[in-house]
């Protein structure tokens, strides 16, 4: 019987989930020799031809990393999806939207406003965005660019996904674990999130300093503090997202000084992960007085950019609600835009 | 029952006109019924909705357009909760609890302060005007006082309009006949039905 054939794509992403798969390091030859990797743009040169070639299902498996921002990531994903039996989201983006997702706070034009138009190191006085079709003067012939869509969308809100390996980038032992499941047909059920169902504190390795009950009177950066290596950061007064997060990457940041910054998404039995979070964390604000609190959180700059920091296109509100008021970023330029973000994220100025 | 059908697109169980006077305000030009604010109010059981019982054997009148949901403690009030009636066609969200020190259970409402002074930045920030959620502390005396907020609110809500919450499209199903039986590996998503529940 030949090798089980899998491949990997790359949507709106870094390349961090890429340096993931290669992150196997010798573990990589284990997989190469399980499988056929017949698809990865990123290292091996086979082409969209090749996989729209194949047969339906042919591949066992397709890694898919990276939110859906262009017509031709919907189209990619559609294809993959056509042509594996297991579809796998692979990362915060293709999970839950991910970093490219927070740009569902504004919309294509302003995001073509500020990045074409506005963006203080851009000169561009003809005022050129990208067209989907441009007509060549000489010859008649046209261009074809994919369409930018409007709102980032995660890959199960474009096409049907099997199983997601959370974090950015996933962690090494659960893509070995996933792979593994998949080699020896030792699935979960379908749509489960291949990783612990449990919080991050639970495994974290500054649990036993967590107080029984924590309260913060002070919410502070991790620049704005030296960090005591062994305590709990929580207890600390640093904004750690442990207590909402998934667990299953050994707290790697938080080992590093780091605070968690909720990138595994959500547990099972929470449906937004940036509602769950924001609530753990304003729950311990240590104050009863109404306005005391608010200026106690005020110290949270960015409520959106923290709490729904890779999440943002797979929570319920979806994106920027447009309504009929009018919103400070809408179908404005950056000027207009860059007053609102100034006043989204103003701690960014200090 | 009018003629015209009311636009009910939030899940109601018991559908039913929603006020007697929907022909008043909110219509805007080619939109056809009239508009009324749906507000989904989460009400602590202990005051808030005591109180709204008490303001309904009193007969006090107000303005029928708040569902009422009973809660133990208005600190039971997850934020997804809100987020999730804004979601389903909710314009407003009216969250009733206990007054400072008076909570059941000693701090729930302590906790529903803390979490919707920040929720409602986070909302702000989102597109959404902050007014249309609103924490109130009615004790179960205070009858009136929901006749008084129950007014606000709806007063509120019909001057912000109707709000528009964008759903992405659920994606199109696999044919049926992509199936484990199928796969030419040895069913690799076969297995995936044996357990029940999603982990």
């Amino acid at each position: 019987m030949s090798k089980p054939k899998v491949g990997f794509y790359w949507c709106a992403s870094c390349g961090g989930c890429e340096e993931a798969v290669v992150d196997l390091a010798e573990d990589l030859l284990k997989v190469v020799e399980a499988v056929d990797i017949v698809f990865w743009p990123v290292a091996l040169d086979f082409k969209r031809s090749d996989v729209e070639a194949m047969k339906d299902g042919e591949m066992a498996a397709s890694f898919v990393n990276g939110a859906i921002r262009t017509s031709e990531q919907e189209e990619m994903a559609e294809l993959l999806r056509k042509k594996s039996q297991l579809l796998i989201a692979f990362g915060s983006c293709s999970h839950l939207g991910g970093i490219p997702g927070l740009a569902n706070l504004w919309d294509r034009q302003a995001i073509f406003e500020c990045v074409y138009k506005e963006a203080p190191s851009v000169v561009n006085p003809e005022g050129v965005v990208p067209q989907e079709q441009t007509k060549l003067g000489s010859n008649g012939y046209a261009l074809t660019l994919p369409s930018f869509r409007d709102t980032v969308r995660t890959l199960d809100q474009t096409v049907e996904v099997d199983y997601y390996l959370p974090g950015c980038p996933p962690p090494v032992k659960l893509i070995v674990n996933a792979v593994m499941a998949i080699l020896e047909n030792k699935l979960p059920p379908k749509g489960t999130v291949l990783a612990p169902d449990k919080a991050l504190c639970d495994e974290c390795s500054r649990k036993a300093t967590k107080p029984d009950k924590l309260a913060l009177r002070e919410l502070k950066r991790p620049h704005q503090i030296l960090m005591d290596p062994k305590k709990c950061l929580l207890a600390q007064g640093l904004l750690c997202l442990g207590p909402a997060t998934r667990s299953g990457c050994d707290a790697p940041c938080i080992s590093a000084n780091m605070p968690c910054t909720g990138c595994l998404g959500p547990t099972s039995r929470v449906k937004d992960y940036g509602a769950k979070a924001m609530s753990a964390i304003a729950s311990l604000v240590d104050s009863n007085d109404e306005k005391e609190m608010a200026v106690l959180m005020e110290q949270i700059v960015d409520p959106v950019g923290t709490f729904y920091r890779y999440s943002l296109p797979a929570s319920l509100l979806h994106r920027r609600v447009r309504n009929l008021t009018p919103s400070p970023f809408k179908g404005e330029g950056w000027g207009e835009g860059k007053k609102g973000l100034g006043e989204r994220s103003g701690g960014a100025q200090r | 029952m009018s003629k015209k059908s009311l636009d009910l697109t939030m899940k109601d169980p018991h559908p039913r006109p929603l006020s007697r006077s929907a022909g008043e305000g909110g219509r805007r030009p080619g939109e056809g019924p009239a508009w009324e604010p749906k507000i989904v109010a989460f009400f602590c059981t202990w005051c808030t909705y005591t109180a709204a019982d008490l303001a309904g054997m009193s007969r006090m009148t107000y303005a029928p357009n708040a569902r009422i949901v009973r809660f133990m403690c208005s600190g039971r009030v997850d934020p997804q909760f809100v987020l999730k009636a804004f979601q389903e066609g909710a314009d407003g969200v009216l969250i009733g609890g206990c007054h400072p020190g008076d909570c059941h259970y000693q701090s729930g409402n302590y906790k529903a302060l803390r979490r919707i002074t920040l929720l409602k930045r986070l909302l702000k920030e989102m597109g959404i005007e902050p007014e249309r959620l609103r924490l109130e502390w009615i004790s179960a005396s205070e009858g009136d006082r929901v006749q008084k907020v129950m007014n606000e609110m709806t007063a509120k809500i019909r001057q912000l309009g109707p709000l528009h919450v964008e759903r992405p499209s659920p994606p199109a199903p696999l044919p049926s006949s992509r199936t484990g039986e199928e796969c030419p590996q040895g069913g690799v998503r076969a297995k995936a039905e044996v357990q029940g529940g999603a982990r």
